[in-house]
């Protein structure tokens, strides 16, 4: 069954799924560092805020907050709801997004360009969700 | 929504004249020892005196640029203050020029820092011109650097669309000296921008004109060049067939080859276009067997193959594989010089920084860990993927 994005269930199985895959766990190894993704509103969705704990190539907490700042996160990435979703469909890449200001960036830019191919791995898994955009 | 940048390029036999209507007070040359050996750099400083331009030669970068040699150069700009800064030789060259460029403009920055993410502003205190005397890295027209880092044997993929050269001067007779060997190592770096920019999951309608014909191109005239380096219609449709290709792949992206080839150069310093050349042809062959539809493309346009699917994407491998050897170089690491021993030692580190390495995001095909492990040992091998 479909969940809804965005949703504390939402990120709490994307959080299931990195911690399955074993590239994300191979191309993240090192990395430390928790992020909340901002989705910001628009006339259709109200903004929504979600945590995600990572370290050393697993997800070590997930969830939906009230706010951005309920859980202090290194990395803040901001995005329309309609962004959000064509990352999460594979239709556009995170690296692409945030070189284009579809997806602004709050934190240390040079350690997040150090693992791109933990982003890439990242967005696999997101697809790997069932998701369920509200239509 | 995407972007595509190029500097104004001046090609063709006497583009270096273009250099006396250069207007400005100081010119820095960034270049090599060997480029001053060969009167190269006279050759430009000439036509700057032309002009009317004080100069200066920094003349220290070496093959893989350091960012020690990068953070000198900077020095040598900070101190002698010139409005123009003159990237003259190969891709080490041409990358150091952009980086010490922009650590003119921006002390408060580390190189490290340097991405596509941040605004530079440079163009404040100079602007820069790339002058190729090899015929393959492109860097002339792109904006990527890469620097490597000594202490952790590591490459740096930097860059930033603000540091492409405002100018690139493309004249055949700058790589007319090229031996035969550096010939075929540059063109294969060339052929693998080439096929990968139109392969990439990054490439764009803009950039796919360029990729192509810059393949045919290689095909047609890089065997010429190597045999005969007397034979300037090839060198001149070689040196735009790298251009174009630098456009192609530079506003696009590489891909799996050169996440290989960039870890192996590093490792055991292996020619950059040697070393992405050879896995070229691998990474084919892989991304043969789940996404072939834009290697068969590619071999359709280029006359290797109308097969489609599987076959036609196998048929464009073949034939790349055919070139490599057809200009001398080898098609495995093992016929590179590599024992077995020093490979194995190092095949971790190598899979692990080829998995992490940015152009792997872009591959139609990722590997899995194993699976990359598994490239580089048929790459040894020189065995054809059947993965």
């Amino acid at each position: 069954m479909a969940i809804k994005f965005p949703s504390d269930e939402w990120i709490k199985e994307l959080a299931r799924q990195l911690n399955a895959s074993e590239s994300y766990e191979k191309s993240a190894k090192d990395w430390e560092g928790d992020f909340v993704f901002v989705i910001e509103p628009d006339e259709h969705h109200p903004a929504a805020y979600l945590f995600l704990g990572l370290y050393h190539g697993k997800s070590t907490d997930a969830a939906l907050l009230s706010s951005e700042t309920e859980r202090p996160a290194e990395f803040i990435i901001r995005a329309t709801f309609d962004n959000w979703r064509r990352v999460i469909e594979g239709k556009l890449d995170p690296i692409q997004a945030m070189m284009t200001r579809k997806l602004k960036l709050q934190g240390d830019m040079k350690k997040v360009m150090r693992y791109p191919k933990a982003a890439k791995e990242i967005v696999s898994c997101c697809a790997l969700v069932p998701t369920d955009f509200g239509e | 929504m995407w972007y595509f940048v190029s500097p104004q390029i001046i090609f063709g036999e006497g583009a270096l004249d273009a250099l006396d209507e250069i207007e400005g007070q100081r010119a820095l040359i960034v270049t090599d020892a060997a480029l001053v050996k060969l009167g190269l750099v006279d050759r430009v400083k000439a036509h700057l005196k032309n002009a009317g331009l004080d100069m200066r030669v920094f003349a220290e970068v070496e093959p893989e640029p350091s960012l020690q040699t990068v953070l000198r150069g900077a020095q040598v700009a900070t101190e002698y203050e010139p409005d123009w800064i003159i990237g003259l030789g190969g891709g080490s060259a041409m990358d150091a020029a952009k980086a010490i460029w922009i650590l003119y403009e921006r002390p408060d920055i580390e190189p490290s820092e340097i991405n596509p993410f941040i605004r530079l502003g440079l163009r404040q205190k100079a602007r820069l011109i790339t002058i190729p005397t090899t015929s393959g890295t492109g860097a002339e027209v792109t904006w990527a650097i890469v620097l490597t880092d000594t202490a952790e044997q590591r490459k740096m993929g930097l860059g930033n669309r603000e540091a492409v050269a405002d100018i690139a001067i493309v004249d055949p007779e700058m790589a007319a000296g090229m031996p035969p060997q550096l010939t075929a190592d540059t063109g294969l770096d060339a052929l693998t921008h080439a096929v990968e920019g139109y392969t990439c999951a990054w490439h764009t309608d803009i950039t796919d004109g360029l990729c192509l014909q810059a393949v045919r191109l290689i095909f047609e005239y890089l065997p010429r060049a190597v045999a005969d380096g007397s034979d300037m219609e090839a060198r001149e449709r070689l040196h735009n067939a790298a251009t174009a290709a630098g456009l192609g792949f530079g506003n696009s992206l590489a891909a799996m080859a050169h996440s290989m080839g960039h870890t192996l150069g590093a490792v055991f310093h292996v020619p950059h276009g040697r070393a992405v050349g050879l896995f070229l042809p691998y990474t084919i062959e892989f991304g043969a067997r789940e996404a072939p539809d834009r290697f068969a493309e590619l071999a359709a346009l280029t006359g290797c193959s109308s097969a489609g699917g599987e076959e036609g994407a196998l048929a464009l491998a073949r034939r790349i594989r055919e070139l490599i050897r057809q200009v001398g170089a080898p098609t495995s690491l093992a016929e590179l010089g590599l024992s077995r021993a020093d490979f194995e030692a190092r095949l971790d580190k190598m899979v692990d920084d080829a998995f992490n390495d940015t152009s792997m995001v872009s591959a139609l095909r990722t590997p899995s860990y194993d699976e990359l492990r598994q490239l580089f040992v048929y790459a040894y091998e020189g065995r054809v993927v059947d993965f």
